[in-house]
């Protein structure tokens, strides 16, 4: 009886003092909108690798100084230009407690070659992957591959024995709507497992106590709670409900800094936000001309040119973004900033341009856009279509939640859209890859030109790096010159956070919680 | 019959309710802010400033100024301008009138539907009385934004996304209409059963009057009192329905902002010290929201004292 009692006093304590935030440090995260989906094959999105990120492990990762090192490979070996030897630890367990071995690596890469993957394209170059042994892995590609590294730094490793278990074998099919057992729950050997999952609501992050890793975060718990309200956000944050903020909003950064008790951290993104044109289209789905005006590089010009980039960084971004050329920032192979520069606005010789194409009257179409995913997303839109209405572009504007938007753009649905590309690879490649390439997943302006993807070719097998740059910088010269999308920007994201929460800013704006702390 | 000879200005001169008007300095007030709202939002057009929603006079460079008497504004926008250099005065003046149809509509939506429920149930009792009745009732229980919220949600599943903006104003019109309706129906059935049991109901049933035409010939006019007082203090809850619903992001689409949608849109900029992009839209429709229930209190004082 009185071991019971004792017991039942012991209990209470435990939960009272175990539940207390005193105790257990949890950091409640917040941005605008959610991860799209658990599967970390089935949507290759910012936010999306954000959440998987801190479950899953790859290969190779980039650490907070962007650089590639060893992840769940300790070291790595061409033995010939096309294979490639991975030698992986053999300390590393899943959050349940199972082994990681080559078994593991080896079905994860080929899930991730999945016609319902979207990685497929990221990993197209690997040819074969095997198992020689239980730590070593065998990798051969169908050319010389001078970003193999990068590629593999985003394709995570998944439990082959859980993923059979709960029929999760094939990546989730996102743009169906497909709804799997990998979607909402996770098994990786990140330093975080997700304990729970509300989709849009909650996402609940406990420490792996069976991480393989040195442990160099204090936390037991990260909390995810989408906001999608920016003034709410900030409120939240204010007033200590939410510990940080991964999209502070720009307006808001001044009165977060002065309350004393917040920090703000800013950083160029490896972002570029920009529009896209289908020109593959014979007529337009939403216009009124009865033919398609974006085939027509004139009038793509005349659009580029009716946008007024400065206005828009000053008075939509608040000085938070650097005006874009192309599709590519500083830091990736092949940027320059030659490249960089924009044509000039000039709305005069826009109307002029249309006028030449056709058009003096202008035309209607429909600009699509996310109004949960870059920043100011919206308002960016909104302006841009008031900047096109001045030149007699008469463009009415659907702006929808991300998950709705990426859906629609990717059944092919839509005119005019807004896309924001990010780089993870750091190598110009990535973007001609998914954005240039005839047919690619993303090029969704229907570009082609055979000598670009001639040049592509030549940016996936030349290990000669003067003549692979050389291939970067005349692709980039046709494109540009082509107008196939507007550029608009490059972000500067902003971070906001309570004074006692330490989350490392990294240009690519995915935290990486196993670096973080709170005090 | 002695007033028959008199023109229709001099019965109204006559009338206690012109009285009672002249007597009430709030109604008076009320009646006046209503009419310069109601004239300026339907003659818009000519009395705004701008049009904000024309492009080609809209400069983003424009974005954020704050109202004219401020340090930084300028006299060309006297509330300022919003995030898009929009010019606030003329935004909102297009936004309220946005909300007063949608406001007027749901309510005369909600008053024919009720009425005519109401009246019906009254006059034929029985089942089909039971049967309203208890129908508003539980409608009663659900909060009226709740019902709203839930029509608004089924449209949305059932009208494809391309059509849903320009059908957005009608589900508005429809899910505010059908969620106010009870309460026109219970107060028509109550004046109706008064009515039924009087002696010029009976002396028209003997005759043979038809149904229909006792109803809506004899027994309408009589209970119009009752419905114009409740009518008039739902317009006020319909517009702030409306604002409500457009608050949440579920009303009118942005291309179109409502007072309710420029709320939402300046609550983005409330932490930033633009203040004014929210302030002006909220305070317009506290006045026009107090306007109409400080002259819907007078009408209920004055046309039936009984519902106090």
């Amino acid at each position: 009886m009185k071991i019971k009692n004792f017991l039942r006093i012991l209990l209470t304590i435990s939960l009272v003092f175990g539940f207390s935030s005193a105790w257990a440090k949890s950091i409640k995260w917040s941005m605008k909108g959610d991860s799209l989906t658990l599967d970390p094959h089935a949507q290759n999105e910012g936010p999306t690798t954000m959440v998987s990120r801190q479950v899953y492990e790859a290969l190779v990762t980039r650490g907070l100084d962007m650089k590639i090192g060893p992840q769940l490979a300790t070291k790595w070996k061409a033995v010939n230009p096309t294979t490639w030897y991975f030698y992986l630890r053999d300390d590393v367990k899943f959050s349940n407690g199972t082994p990681m071995t080559s078994e593991d690596v080896v079905f994860s890469i080929l899930r991730a070659k999945q016609p319902t993957s979207d990685f497929k394209e990221y990993i197209s170059a690997i040819a074969s992957v095997k198992a020689i042994d239980k730590y070593t892995v065998q990798i051969k590609t169908t050319e010389p591959n001078p970003i193999l590294l990068n590629q593999l730094s985003n394709i995570f490793v998944v439990s082959k024995a859980w993923a059979t278990e709960n029929f999760s074998i094939v990546p989730q099919n996102w743009n169906a709507s497909q709804e799997t057992y990998a979607s909402t729950n996770a098994m990786g050997t990140g330093p975080f497992k997700i304990t729970l999952r509300e989709p849009n609501t909650k996402t609940v992050f406990k420490k792996n106590s069976k991480w393989w890793g040195n442990v160099e975060h204090n936390l037991t718990s990260i909390e995810l709670l989408p906001i999608a309200n920016a003034a709410t956000r900030v409120a939240a944050l204010l007033s200590g409900e939410i510990d940080i903020v991964t999209d502070a909003p720009v307006q808001d950064l001044g009165r977060i800094e002065s309350s004393g008790s917040h920090k703000v951290e800013s950083t160029p993104q490896m972002r570029t936000i920009f529009l896209g044109m289908d020109q593959g289209a014979d007529k337009l789905r939403s216009g009124n001309t009865g033919d398609n005006p974006f085939k027509k590089k004139e009038v793509r010009q005349a659009l580029y040119q009716a946008i007024d980039i400065k206005a828009i960084q000053k008075k939509v971004m608040r000085g938070l973004s650097e005006p874009a050329g192309i599709i590519t920032f500083p830091g990736v192979t092949g940027y320059t900033k030659a490249l960089d520069e924009r044509l000039a606005y000039d709305p005069e010789s826009a109307k002029k341009l249309l006028a030449e194409a056709g058009y003096p009257n202008g035309f209607d179409v429909e600009l699509r856009c996310p109004n949960d995913r870059y920043v100011n997303d919206e308002a960016i839109c909104t302006a841009v279509v008031g900047m096109f209405g001045k030149i007699g572009v008469n463009v009415s504007l659907n702006s929808q939640t991300k998950s709705k938007h990426f859906k629609e753009l990717k059944n092919k649905k839509g005119d005019f859209y807004m896309l924001g590309w990010g780089v993870p690879t750091l190598d110009s490649h990535y973007v001609f890859h998914y954005l240039y390439d005839t047919g690619a997943s993303w090029n969704r302006v229907n570009f082609s030109n055979s000598r670009v993807d001639e040049l592509i070719k030549v940016m996936e097998g030349e290990v000669d790096l003067e003549k692979r740059n050389a291939a970067i910088a005349e692709a980039w010269k046709i494109v540009k010159d082509d107008i196939s999308y507007l550029p608009l920007h490059h972000q500067v994201i902003s971070w906001a956070s309570a004074k006692n929460i330490n989350v490392p800013i990294r240009p690519n704006n995915e935290p990486l919680f196993r670096f973080s702390s709170k005090n | 019959m002695d007033n028959q000879n008199l023109s229709l200005i001099e019965r109204i001169r006559d009338s206690d309710v012109y009285f009672s008007f002249i007597k009430s300095p709030t109604a008076i007030i009320s009646t006046i802010i209503l009419t310069i709202i109601f004239f300026c939002s339907f003659f818009v057009e000519f009395v705004a400033p701008f049009n904000p929603f024309n492009p080609s006079s809209l400069s983003l460079m424009d974005a954020f100024t704050p109202p004219s008497w401020s340090e930084d504004g300028i006299s060309k926008f006297l509330l300022g301008t919003d995030g898009q250099g929009r010019d606030m005065l003329s935004t909102i003046l297009y936004g309220s009138r946005i909300s007063l149809i949608v406001g007027f509509s749901a309510i005369l939506f909600s008053l024919i539907l009720g009425v005519a429920l109401g009246l019906t149930a009254g006059y034929f009792g029985g089942k089909y009385e039971m049967f309203v009745m208890r129908i508003t009732d539980v409608q009663l229980t659900v909060p009226s934004i709740l019902m709203a919220l839930l029509v608004d949600g089924i449209a949305r599943g059932l009208i494809s996304k391309e059509s849903h903006d320009e059908m957005a104003i009608y589900v508005l019109i429809f899910a505010i209409g059908i969620s106010e309706w009870p309460q026109f129906a219970r107060v028509s059935r109550a004046a109706t059963l008064v009515e039924k049991n009087k002696d010029y109901i009976s002396a028209s049933t003997i005759i043979g009057v038809s149904n229909i035409k006792i109803m809506f010939k004899h027994i309408l006019p009589n209970i119009l009192r009752p419905i114009l007082v409740i009518g008039t203090i739902g317009l006020a809850l319909a517009i702030i329905a409306e604002s409500t619903l457009s608050f949440l992001g579920v009303g009118v689409p942005p291309t179109t902002p409502s007072l309710g949608t420029l709320i939402r849109i300046g609550n983005d900029f409330l932490f930033s010290g633009e203040w004014w992009i929210t302030f002006f839209p909220a305070i317009f429709l506290v006045i026009l929201a107090f306007s109409i229930n400080l002259l819907g209190d007078w009408m209920r004082d004055t046309l039936n004292p009984k519902l106090n």
